[in-house]
């Protein structure tokens, strides 16, 4: 998966290019932002997802915990999903309720989705800004350095960063977090560059306005629209990443679970006659990957509209 | 006294029948024209040196590219293999190997005492530094504990070669497994001009020269290995498989979908699958002990908890595990719940009477129950223990059933995965409170078990003493009749419970039905090349 | 350019530099050493193996002999877990057969995702294009290790049209799941990718004008609009290269392929530090050529470029 670079520029460029009024610009991305089918879709199903998150545990007739001793070693016959015992979605090889399981695996990757995304935005615009603020030859070292981790096999950095320090989960969020900074923090510092050179900007300066009024009326609005869409755009490549991280075995561990953790449990499974097992996990983790991009997506064209 | 092993009838009755006859030369089963061999390897072999491998799966090989004193038969009883026979001293402390005369390298140089005498100096030799040099010091070889010491020199090893075909060792004490102990790899001959021509890289085909039934024609790192069979092998004529392939697959479940698929003739069953796979597959699919127990050890040096120091406690975790669903509804593959140390098949075993084991598990829960609650601990008060585990998914699955046998009796477990290499580290330094471990015997015999908790072992990481259980296992190795210290050594476990055993493992396997051969019936299921054959559908 | 391509490569240095220190100390400071062994080894055994690997010598200075061993005689070591092997000999054989399927995984992903991208620009709006953004965005959050089973399960046990595994020197009936299952997310990607900038191109003054000229769809296309419109995708090859390469890990692991990937995943695991660092420097490099040959490709794409 990949964010779009050339939706990205051009949404960069139109939010440093014209001079943006926050209130209206917002306004109109609302109105088209809700028009667009899809972005909606995705954002009714973000937000079932998200219920789904969080009183799922209610629901569940079983904690995610308990082995169930009536099906255990009888998977594949008596383990399926089924509404009179409860299992609504069936149960994993060791009899526990898959729909709790489920739920804590929504839990878990949705969180290192976001709190991988937000660290990810926070350290790129702070980085970003901070060169592009100062400039000169602090912005040359600071962007040669990006230039420099670029290159680095980040994979596999990551890999060696849960051998070293063990498998924690906050050891995920960092190291999810802080090998997806590089392009954002490019991204705003192109924006900063380009607008402290701004005929609007400087002509609110020659006409007296205040520097913080500047940040808060021109640059803020301007950078936030990027922010908000690289980060939206950003959760489900962090949700990918941990699936992979898990499928090797260096996720979360037991006794949480996440999507990745769960997925790749089923796939070894899928033809033993347990498919729900695959199927569950699976459907939720693909439904809300392509409800962020929805969204993502959406968010970006309301920002910067044009016939796409 | 002098033992001669006669040549077994399976041998002398192979003899006289050629091996390409269309029909096995015993049992007259037609063979196949197709005379391969296919099995699978989760993972890359480490290595193919005698001395230096350490691992099951390549051992396995080596048994096919080299061959030591003696070889293990279909049921697990000694057959000649370099060695045609042996004396032994009044002392019983001075064997002396007869070699054959018509063993040869794959080179064709032949095999002599010496290559013996290179290779076991090799095992014990610091400087080589064998990670199996203690294997030398188990066997009792003269000298061969202050040589890996590094307090004396390799060549006083109490080993000779006292004429090309004649190999003497000395031992320190009367050791009456010691024959049995050449079967394993790393008592192989190694041929010594190969390994100083081409130093590390000597096992590497075109390199290699061994004195087995077949050679190494491939070894691709990662995915394959393919044995070719050894024309001037002493008893080629009786070996029937030509090619015999080793495939790497990474993934237990892979390797399963390629057997259906028909480009295996052997892999492993993934824990749980055995009862539908036997279902569909009767001749196909097969269980059969294998000599490994699988435990929690517990911890109980000074680093270790508080809590476990008390027998009672350890007792109450141990009747809390509910075995039958640990083997019926968890690995479902044959295996057999535990209560003891020593696998059940072990050659001349008495299981001791073991309380807990004749009890009812709700019987053991009650029992547990009561122990904690007098310890002060309930689920209101849990006592709280964390628990290691190497990475594998049957680990995990037993590791959470456990976990869960456990809470409603106030033992809050927290599961802690990691790295077999951070696992075993950890375990040596007693930087663990209970760690999962499991041991395969290296011959048949009790004391490859019960030697590990001595005091003065090596791998009683959990540092269990008991002063009886050390003089037990001292006399053991005099007593003409070791058995029933055996036993007693296994009550003093059972009482002390310094280690929470689980089950006792077996060999499940999906064995192609068309190959024959395969000693499921030796609980230490090691197998040879040349014993196996392909018989015609 | 030519003083680009140096400045470029001024920087490759201190990137390996930093890599290799960091990895180094990465790893020594990792629990669990390559000797760990089941037994516990005797003192003298343990002193043994340590000093044969170096591992008995001050950090800085293991670091200065093993780079010191990369520089002059391009000796990564031995191995401390394949004894019989050294990294130069396990790279050696595990290389060209990532390089094989990674490479061919690459022309696939980029001729299919181009073409894709192209076909749905143009027609825009079409069955086609709603056809090729839910294959591209389907494609993308399949995860490439429910992919390759799938594949074995269906070609392999059901069809019987495919070995399972292996690689049997790279045949083509040993390629062609690896192929598909490491090229089907970057295809989509780029697929993607091709067809915004695509939009974007065909919307900008120059075609407008071309097209006003009366010059054919076909060589508008061909002439004006494709050269432009590859930009963002020759920018994504970077990180797509990348990527690749840790989907190796996949392919390897289920196709049994025995390339690098898994090597660098074991190696890890197993505290195998030889091995590890010589794949983490192989990839370092080549993720910096590759990104040098994509800036000079992007150059030369796009004129309004000056070095």
């Amino acid at each position: 998966m990949v964010i779009d670079s050339t939706k990205m520029k051009s949404l960069a460029d139109r939010l440093a290019g014209d001079e943006v009024k926050g209130r209206s610009l917002w306004a109109d991305a609302r109105k088209r932002f809700f028009k667009n089918k899809a972005a909606v879709g995705g954002l009714l199903v973000l937000l079932l997802v998200l219920a789904f998150a969080v009183f799922g545990t209610s629901i569940a007739r079983y904690s995610n915990e308990t082995l169930d001793f009536s099906v255990m070693g009888q998977i594949a016959e008596k383990g399926g999903p089924s509404l009179a015992n409860g299992h609504y979605f069936g149960t994993d090889d060791l009899g526990r309720d898959l729909f709790a399981r489920t739920v804590q695996g929504t839990q878990i990757s949705l969180a290192v989705g976001i709190v991988g995304s937000a660290i990810a935005v926070l350290v790129g615009t702070f980085y970003g800004a901070f060169a592009g603020y100062v400039g000169g030859r602090t912005d040359n070292v600071m962007m040669r350095l990006v230039d420099i981790l670029m290159s680095i096999p980040y994979m596999f950095v990551l890999i060696l960063l849960l051998v070293v320090f063990g498998r924690s989960i906050i050891m995920l969020f960092m190291g999810i977090g802080l090998i997806s900074w590089l392009d954002m923090s490019r991204i705003v510092r192109g924006q900063t560059l380009s607008l402290k050179h701004k005929e609007f900007i400087e002509a609110a300066e020659a006409t007296g306005v205040s520097r913080l009024t500047i940040i808060r009326r021109h640059i803020v609005p301007n950078l936030l629209g990027v922010v908000a869409v690289y980060a939206t755009l950003l959760v489900p490549l962090m949700i990918l990443t941990e699936s992979f991280i898990s499928f090797l075995g260096l996720g979360v561990q037991e006794p949480l679970t996440s999507w990745g953790a769960l997925i790749s449990e089923g796939a070894g499974t899928m033809n033993y006659g347990t498919l729900w097992q695959l199927a569950f996990p699976l459907f939720f983790f693909v439904i809300t990957l392509f409800a962020f991009f929805f969204v993502g997506d959406g968010l970006r064209d309301a920002l910067d509209p044009k016939d796409r | 006294m002098k033992t001669k092993l006669l040549l077994s009838t399976i041998l002398s009755l192979t003899l006289a029948v050629p091996a390409w006859a269309a029909t096995h030369p015993v049992t007259g089963e037609e063979l196949s024209a197709n005379q391969t061999y296919t099995y699978w390897l989760l993972d890359a072999i480490k290595s193919l040196d005698p001395q230096i491998n350490t691992d099951v799966e390549g051992s396995d090989l080596i048994r096919s590219l080299f061959e030591g004193l003696y070889n293990e038969g279909p049921t697990g009883e000694l057959e000649p293999g370099v060695a045609t026979s042996y004396d032994i001293s009044d002392d019983k402390m001075t064997y002396t190997f007869h070699l054959r005369a018509d063993a040869k390298w794959s080179n064709g140089d032949p095999v002599t005492a010496n290559d013996f005498v290179y290779a076991w100096r090799r095992l014990a030799d610091p400087a080589f530094a064998s990670e199996y040099a203690w294997y030398m010091e188990l066997m009792q070889v003269v000298n061969a504990a202050e040589i890996t010491a590094g307090t004396a020199a390799p060549d006083t090893l109490g080993v000779r070669a006292v004429d090309d075909h004649t190999f003497e060792v000395k031992i320190l004490a009367p050791l009456p497994y010691f024959p049995a102990m050449t079967v394993h790899g790393s008592t192989f001959p190694v041929h010594q001009a190969t390994v100083e021509k081409f130093g590390n890289e000597w096992t590497l085909p075109g390199n290699i020269v061994g004195n087995g039934a077949y050679t190494l024609a491939e070894h691709i790192h990662g995915e394959k290995l393919v044995l070719k069979r050894n024309p001037i092998y002493w008893d080629d004529a009786n070996t029937i498989l030509e090619t015999v392939t080793a495939l790497t697959i990474n993934d237990e479940n892979q390797a399963l979908t390629r057997f259906l698929a028909g480009e295996l003739d052997r892999t492993n069953v993934p824990a749980g699958q055995y009862p539908r796979l036997k279902a569909e597959y009767p001749d196909v699919a097969t269980s059969s002990a294998y000599s490994c127990s699988y435990i929690y050890m517990l911890n109980l040096s000074d680093k270790g908890p508080a809590s476990l120091k008390d027998t009672n406690v350890r007792r109450a975790l141990s009747y809390g595990v509910n075995r039958d669903i640990i083997v019926d509804a968890v690995l479902q593959g044959g295996q057999k719940p535990a209560f003891n140390w020593t696998h059940w098949a072990t050659a001349g075993f008495t299981m001791p009477e073991i309380e807990y084991a004749g009890w009812t598990q709700a019987a053991r829960e009650a029992k547990a129950k009561e122990l904690l609650t007098a310890a002060g601990y309930s689920p209101a008060n849990p006592l709280r223990l964390t628990l290691n585990y190497n990475t594998s998914e049957a680990h995990k699955k037993i590791a959470i059933a456990i976990a869960q046998f456990w809470k409603p009796l106030g033992v809050e477990l927290t599961l802690n995965n990691m790295e077999w290499q951070v696992h075993t580290d950890k375990m040596q330094n007693q930087d663990f409170e209970m760690a999962r471990y499991a041991w395969c015997g290296d011959y048949n015999e009790a004391s490859t078990y019960l030697d590990l908790f001595t005091s003065y072992s090596g791998h009683n990481n959990g540092k269990f003493y008991s002063e009886e259980y050390d003089r037990l296992m001292k006399e053991s190795k005099t007593a003409a009749d070791p058995q029933p210290m055996y036993t007693a050594a296994e009550q003093i476990l059972a009482d002390e419970m310094p280690v929470i055993p689980i089950y006792h493992y077996a060999k499940v396997d999906m064995i192609a039905a068309d190959i024959k051969g395969i000693p499921t019936a030796n609980v230490m299921q090691t197998w040879y090349a040349k014993e196996l054959y392909r018989v015609a559908k | 350019m030519f003083a680009f391509i140096v400045r470029r490569l001024a920087i490759a240095v201190p990137t390996l530099l930093l890599l290799i220190v960091f990895s180094f100390l990465l790893m020594h400071a990792a629990p669990g050493g390559p000797f760990v062994s089941e037994r516990g080894l005797p003192p003298a055994v343990l002193a043994n193996l340590n000093a044969k690997y170096g591992l008995d010598q001050p950090m800085w200075r293991q670091m200065l002999t093993y780079v010191w061993g990369i520089v002059s005689d391009f000796d990564f070591g031995p191995s401390f877990i394949y004894k019989d092997r050294t990294v130069n000999a396990i790279i050696a054989q595990g290389f060209p057969v990532t390089l094989t399927y990674g490479a061919i995984s690459f022309v696939v992903a980029v001729v299919a995702g181009v073409s894709l991208g192209v076909a749905a620009a143009i027609w825009h709006n079409s069955w086609l294009d709603y056809l090729a953004v839910g294959i591209s965005i389907g494609a993308q959050v399949l995860p490439n290790f429910v992919m390759a089973p799938i594949l074995v399960l269906v070609f392999t046990l059901w069809l019987g049209w495919l070995p399972g595994g292996g690689w049997e020197g790279g045949q083509w009936q040993y390629l062609i799941m690896p192929v598909v299952a490491l090229s089907t997310s970057f295809m989509a990607s780029i697929a993607r990718i091709t067809r915004s900038s695509m939009l974007e191109v065909m919307n900008s003054n120059h075609i407008r004008t071309a097209k006003a000229k009366g010059l054919p769809m076909r060589k508008v296309i061909i002439r004006h609009a494709l050269k432009p419109a590859m930009l963002p995708v020759v920018s994504y090859l970077g990180p797509a290269f990348v990527t690749m390469i840790t989907g190796s890990v996949v392919v390897d692991m289920y196709f049994s392929t025995g390339g690098i990937g898994k090597a660098f995943v074991d190696s890890a695991l197993n505290r195998d530090y030889a091995v590890m660092m010589g794949v983490t420097i192989l990839v370092g490099t080549l993720t910096v050529l590759f990104n040098l040959l994509v800036d000079i490709l992007y150059a030369w794409i796009d004129p309004k470029i000056r070095y």
